[in-house]
């Protein structure tokens, strides 16, 4: 594993409540920098609260959350900040559907990072041949499949040149046939050395890439094991229950 | 499996609508039942005024339109009218739109003080007659804040517009699905970045129709201000009567004005709106 370098997320005592639901509890958890780390579970257990805490998109009641340094919380002046380097793929992409791909990628460098539009460019272009569309950088999100949208997506997330990206069921809302161009995508940028938090059903890529495997179930973390215990010996009988149900076909 | 059995011919037709529904249906039946009553309510008001002595001079009309003098074409009194009422009108739809942004991102503010002010402003204004408003612009706050009737016409429609569109702007806001702020929060915009770069250019599509209604609306209730003397198409309109006497024909000629800049306004729209559609 790569214990050796230095932790870029750290989670502690994590609690959050929606009303009088305990949706998170009592997380702890280390990301260090560089590593993969996907998340399963069942429906409803917290994976994607606990990675939308790690941007912001929701606030944990108690505990502490540090990421690249920063204290996450909601009076924390840093957010914006931290946002820039940490970034987000959506399991419904969430392009914006008034502008171009191209403005989509853009629009971040030019109004958050105050770069200028032929750097802009540059680094959207740049980011698009990686994602493997460079020729559809004039149409709008609408004209674009699934897993077109979904790649942009990903491509905009890396124009901001985030140090850590989360996925939250990237490929949960695309055609059969469009899973694999987006896993791909998400290989290649795994090989790169990117950080990555990935909530995930895929099995076939968490083998692939992950350094570290994370079972979560009603809101508490069951397991955390590298790739290989986890799938040959998990030592909780819920994880292995739930890894017969999804593995079975 | 076998095929369901259907008995029937091919090519059978199926059955009609009765003859007679069918007659009265038909364009040509509505057209000439549209004409008739049209023809009616024209004769009936023509014959009415005969009845009670009415002088019909209409060709004095287009003298208040236009006319050929030594210098040339001139412009009349009520096309001068008009670009008043337009000129009113555009600053006071201006100033209702920055107005109306600033309540309903109040309202959306999520700060108890904001949503309560803006609250408050809107049950004060829709609960108070335009008439009423205008008074209190003219008689009240003109001379306290020192504005002229011009102005107090302009604040009255703009403040009172502003609620209305407030509404239209909330409406529009959030019909923004909530995944395009998560994405914009996720790509580290502000929350003034990311309405104007993301949401307002978003819901302009579901803000223009109803957007469009509010400005018609707005040149309607702008000739209330004629009470208090603003120099307007409904205030010339009174002024040429009052010297003619021709009430009957200003007055239509007046509303025909207006229903043709109403008109033209719609019709504009709904073409932008065409545009806007294309390209989402």
């Amino acid at each position: 594993m790569t214990g050796a370098s230095a932790p870029i997320i750290e989670v502690a005592n994590l609690d959050k409540f929606y009303g009088d639901f305990h949706a998170l509890k009592d997380v702890n958890l280390t990301v260090h920098q560089g590593e993969k780390m996907v998340i399963c579970g069942p429906s409803g257990s917290g994976k994607s609260t606990l990675i939308r805490c790690f941007n912001g998109l929701e606030w944990h009641n108690s505990g502490r959350l540090v990421i690249d340094g920063v204290e996450v919380h909601e009076q924390s002046k840093d957010m914006r900040r931290l946002r820039q380097e940490v970034g987000m793929v959506f399991q419904q992409f969430n392009l914006f559907p008034h502008l171009t791909v191209l403005e989509n990628l853009m629009i971040g460098p030019m109004k958050v990072r105050r770069q200028g539009r032929a750097q802009a460019e540059a680094t959207a272009r740049k980011y698009l041949d990686r994602v493997h569309i460079p020729e559809q950088a004039d149409k709008y999100p609408a004209q674009l499949s699934g897993g077109q949208q979904q790649r942009v997506a990903i491509a905009r997330s890396l124009c901001m040149e985030t140090r850590i990206m989360l996925f939250d069921e990237p490929t949960s809302a695309l055609d059969p046939e469009m899973i694999n161009e987006v896993l791909d995508v998400m290989v290649e940028l795994a090989q790169s050395g990117m950080t990555m938090v990935v909530v995930t059903h895929e099995m076939g890529f968490a083998r692939k890439v992950a350094d570290t495997m994370v079972f979560m179930e009603a809101g508490e973390i069951v397991e955390v094991s590298p790739p290989d215990t986890f799938f040959t010996n998990p030592s909780s009988e819920r994880c292995r229950l739930f890894l017969d149900q999804i593995l079975e076909h | 499996m076998s095929a369901p059995d259907l008995s029937g011919l091919k090519g059978q037709p199926l059955p009609q609508r009765p003859a007679f529904q069918r007659f009265l249906g038909s364009t040509a039946v509505s057209i000439a039942i549209y004409v008739a009553v049209m023809a009616l309510i024209i004769y009936g008001s023509f014959t009415g005024a005969q009845n009670m002595g009415y002088n019909w001079q209409w060709h004095r009309v287009p003298q208040f339109l236009y006319s050929f003098t030594e210098d040339g074409f001139e412009l009349g009194e009520i096309v001068y009218g008009l670009f008043a009422t337009i000129q009113l009108s555009a600053t006071a739809f201006a100033l209702a739109t920055v107005l109306g942004l600033l309540v309903a991102l109040l309202r959306l503010s999520g700060l108890v003080m904001g949503t309560a002010v803006s609250i408050g402003f809107l049950e004060l204004i829709r609960n108070i007659p335009l008439l009423v408003l205008l008074y209190l612009f003219y008689y009240v706050l003109g001379p306290i804040f020192g504005f002229d009737r011009y102005w107090a016409s302009i604040l009255t429609l703009a403040v009172f517009h502003s609620a209305l569109i407030s509404e239209i702007f909330r409406a529009g806001i959030n019909a923004v699905p909530k995944g395009q702020w998560e994405a914009a929060k996720s790509i580290g915009m502000s929350t003034g970045q990311t309405y104007r770069y993301i949401i307002l250019p978003q819901s302009v599509r579901f803000m223009l129709p109803p957007m469009t209604g509010e400005a018609v609306h707005l040149i309607k209730s702008s000739a209330i201000v004629s009470v208090i003397a603003v120099a307007e198409l409904t205030t010339i309109g009174r002024n040429i009567i009052s010297d003619t006497f021709m009430s009957f024909e200003i007055w239509f000629t007046v509303a025909a004005v207006y229903m043709v800049v109403t008109l033209i306004l719609s019709v504009g729209v709904s073409y932008l709106e065409r545009r806007y559609a294309v390209d989402q």
